[in-house]
């Protein structure tokens, strides 16, 4: 911490307090060698105490006015003042000073950690430059309209999201992504706002106004998550609401039934409850436990996860069950054909024939025929329907044709192959007649499997659901190593799958949640079915982002880890914060109220608290392991 | 009844229990159907009738007053 880095006001403060330290010691030294009489040591006591604390008792007078009873300020200086009216005038002016200094440490740590959120956010491109009438122009990116052609130079941020006309280069896509390996762009390319342009001057046209590029989403969103609150969040709201009463109610006790039942004098009980006052604000609690899910979820959208609330990240610290949606997210979902079985025809006439009917689609499947297809001119196709999870129907060369998996041939009462295969199989028929079968694959994301053999090492359990065959399924679920796998079903299967494995989950633990993570294509009702719906890959894609609870920004399975490790970590520094604060303050009223620990010992319990419980939440921020 | 939400910074607000404070003050105010302080962000967001902003505005500062005198809702 440099001093530079101080405001005006905490810069001032600091002057303050440092005279509050000298005046005081002074009064020591003069108390201590010259015996003043009574209203001299006040006189030199109040001193130090103005100095330091004049802020607080004129904000406790105002406020004191407006009626607030349960001001800090206001028990702060009727605990101090009490303190000197009873003759403690050393102690009064001394705990003043103390939580000034408590109170600036506070301070400074509040803006450090605010400056650390907001360098972690400080993505948002401040100027664009754009092309009008032949014209470079600087403007901030709102005045950018939709195809208008902007010019980023190397070591710029991305202003909005655009596609690349001329030129090309590397970005960064850290900020959005937390992947730190640049990515090649060129002409045609995609280039989302946020990015950084490491090398060479790109020419663009935008593609989306600034209010809908990614960076403007993804701040929104990071931002808005402090809205949607954790239980814990909760539960520190409605217990400072009694917590700041409760205590003061228990000063006034302490103050007056002991004396009056005759257990000691009045000054000596009403220093016990003035201690009360001191320790009477929930400051800890209210700042540091927000503070932590801030850090958390900031933290996270470093490393490209984001959390759109404190809620979801207790809800995925509690997983119990992790459920997979197989292509896109496990599986690279590119497809490639990889056997073709024709009955009846030609290898190139099944190939062909399949191309084309696939030809009005662009799932990954239709795409693989498509590339296998090549060069090869497939026919006119019309009546294209798609039917959902089993495949299509359309008129091709004057015949009805289907393509899709099992259950459609069965549907349409055609005999097939039903060999099983690990891929997935598209059948194809044409009026009524078999013709083959071709056998498209996918392949494993590189970190799969490390993901669900860590996820099954934390204790959670896997499990896979997919719309491919069984064949298909269960090889991958065998490659993968994951508990469980649930194949051949259609989107609303996927539904009832998940509300089944949600009801047998809370069986084994209460507080247990069901995760479902997948890519974010056709999987809404179950990203919102979930206890908290994971869409992976989503740089770019509203939809997914809208549906999720929590986004991972690129398509590595394995930034699962990440974000549970992070709610897991967040959540242990919330409830280290919840019961440190707890139990100190606790104690500290005990011993109070018994005469143990003085005024000193209550100041830290407030200001010492809220100090080291800011400091343990800003861990929340620090990168994971 | 339109309602509207809106985003508004703030400026000096120094403690924690005293947003929590005005927010429960600001969440009870006629026509303010939710209001979350983020500490963190200095920022309010107010979601209320629209054909109310003006009486709103008036009631939300008086209540920032009543709890922290020095800080301020930037009310564009």
């Amino acid at each position: 911490m440099k001093l530079s880095q101080l405001s005006r006001k905490q810069k001032k403060m600091l002057v303050r307090i440092i005279s509050g330290i000298v005046l005081l010691a002074a009064a020591f030294i003069i108390t201590h060698f010259a015996e003043p009489p009574k209203l001299a040591e006040a006189a030199l006591f109040l001193l130090p105490f103005i100095v330091a604390g004049y802020d607080v008792v004129w904000r406790a007078v105002r406020n004191i006015g407006h009626g607030q009873v349960f001001d800090e300020n206001f028990l702060m200086t009727l605990a101090t003042i009490g303190a000197m009216a009873v003759g403690e005038y050393s102690e009064g002016a001394a705990v003043m000073l103390f939580y000034q200094v408590g109170e600036l440490f506070q301070n400074i740590a509040t803006a450090n950690s605010r400056r650390s959120v907001a360098e972690l956010m400080d993505i948002r491109p401040d100027t664009a430059a754009v092309v009008r009438n032949g014209e470079t122009l600087t403007v901030d990116p709102s005045e950018v309209a939709v195809g208008e052609t902007i010019v980023i130079k190397p070591g710029e941020k991305v202003p909005l999201d655009c596609i690349v006309k001329v030129g090309s280069g590397s970005v960064n896509t850290a900020a959005l992504t937390g992947e730190s390996l640049p990515r090649e762009v060129s002409e045609g390319s995609e280039v989302l706002s946020g990015c950084i342009n490491l090398t060479g001057t790109l020419t663009c046209t935008t593609t989306k106004p600034f209010g809908e590029s990614t960076v403007s989403k993804i701040l929104e969103l990071v931002e808005n998550a402090s809205s949607k609150k954790a239980r814990a969040e909760n539960f520190i709201t409605k217990f400072a609401r009694i917590y700041t009463p409760a205590v003061v109610a228990g000063a006034v006790l302490l103050a007056f039934i002991p004396p009056l039942a005759g257990g000691g004098s009045f000054t000596e009980w009403i220093m016990r409850a003035l201690n009360f006052l001191v320790v009477s604000c929930p400051c800890a609690l209210v700042i540091s436990v927000p503070l932590s899910f801030f850090g958390g979820i900031g933290g996270a959208s470093r490393e490209g996860v984001l959390i759109k609330g404190g809620n979801y990240m207790e809800t995925l610290s509690n997983a119990q069950t992790a459920v997979f949606d197989k292509t896109g997210t496990l599986t690279k979902g590119e497809f490639s054909v990889k056997k073709i079985t024709p009955h009846g025809c030609t290898e190139e006439e099944l190939l062909k024939l399949a191309a084309a009917a696939e030809s009005g689609s662009n799932h990954p499947i239709a795409q693989s025929l498509a590339k296998a297809a090549g060069e090869i001119a497939l026919p006119e196709i019309s009546e294209y329907t798609e039917l959902a999870g089993r495949g299509i129907s359309c008129i091709c060369g004057g015949k009805k044709v289907f393509a899709g998996n099992g259950r459609l041939m069965e549907q349409e009462g055609i005999s097939y192959d039903k060999s099983p295969i690990s891929g997935t199989a598209v059948h194809i028929a044409a009026d009524g007649v078999y013709m083959g079968v071709i056998e498209i694959g996918d392949t494993l994301k590189s970190n799969s499997v490390k993901t669900i053999s860590e996820l099954r090492a934390l204790g959670v359990k896997t499990v896979i659901l997919t719309g491919d065959s069984k064949a298909a399924g269960e090889a991958a679920a065998k490659s993968l190593g994951v508990d469980e796998v649930y194949t051949e079903l259609m989107p609303e299967d996927k539904v009832v799958c998940t509300e089944k494995l949600i009801k047998e989950t809370r069986g084994r633990s209460k507080n247990g949640s069901v995760v479902f993570v997948g890519d974010g294509i056709n999987d809404a009702p179950v990203l919102s079915r979930a206890d908290v719906g994971i869409a992976m890959g989503a740089a770019g894609s509203d939809a997914a982002i809208e549906a999720a609870d929590i986004v991972l920004m690129d398509d590595d399975p394995s930034k699962l880890i990440t974000a549970f490790k992070i709610s897991r970590r967040t959540l242990n520094i919330v409830r280290q914060n919840i019961v440190l604060a707890l139990a100190i303050k606790a104690l500290v009223l005990v011993t109070s109220a018994l005469g143990i620990t003085n005024m000193w010992a209550a100041v830290f319990a407030d200001v010492g608290v809220a100090v080291l419980a800011i400091l343990n939440a800003m861990r929340a921020l620090r990168k994971i392991k | 009844m339109a309602m509207v939400k809106k985003v508004y910074n703030m400026e000096d607000l120094d403690c924690a229990n005293c947003a929590r404070k005005m927010q429960d003050a600001i969440c009870k105010l006629e026509g303010v159907s939710s209001c979350d302080i983020n500490f963190m962000m200095q920022k309010m967001t107010l979601e209320f009738d629209d054909a109310e902003q003006a009486k709103i505005v008036k009631a939300v500062k008086k209540c920032v007053k009543k709890v922290e005198p020095d800080c301020t809702v930037l009310f564009d």
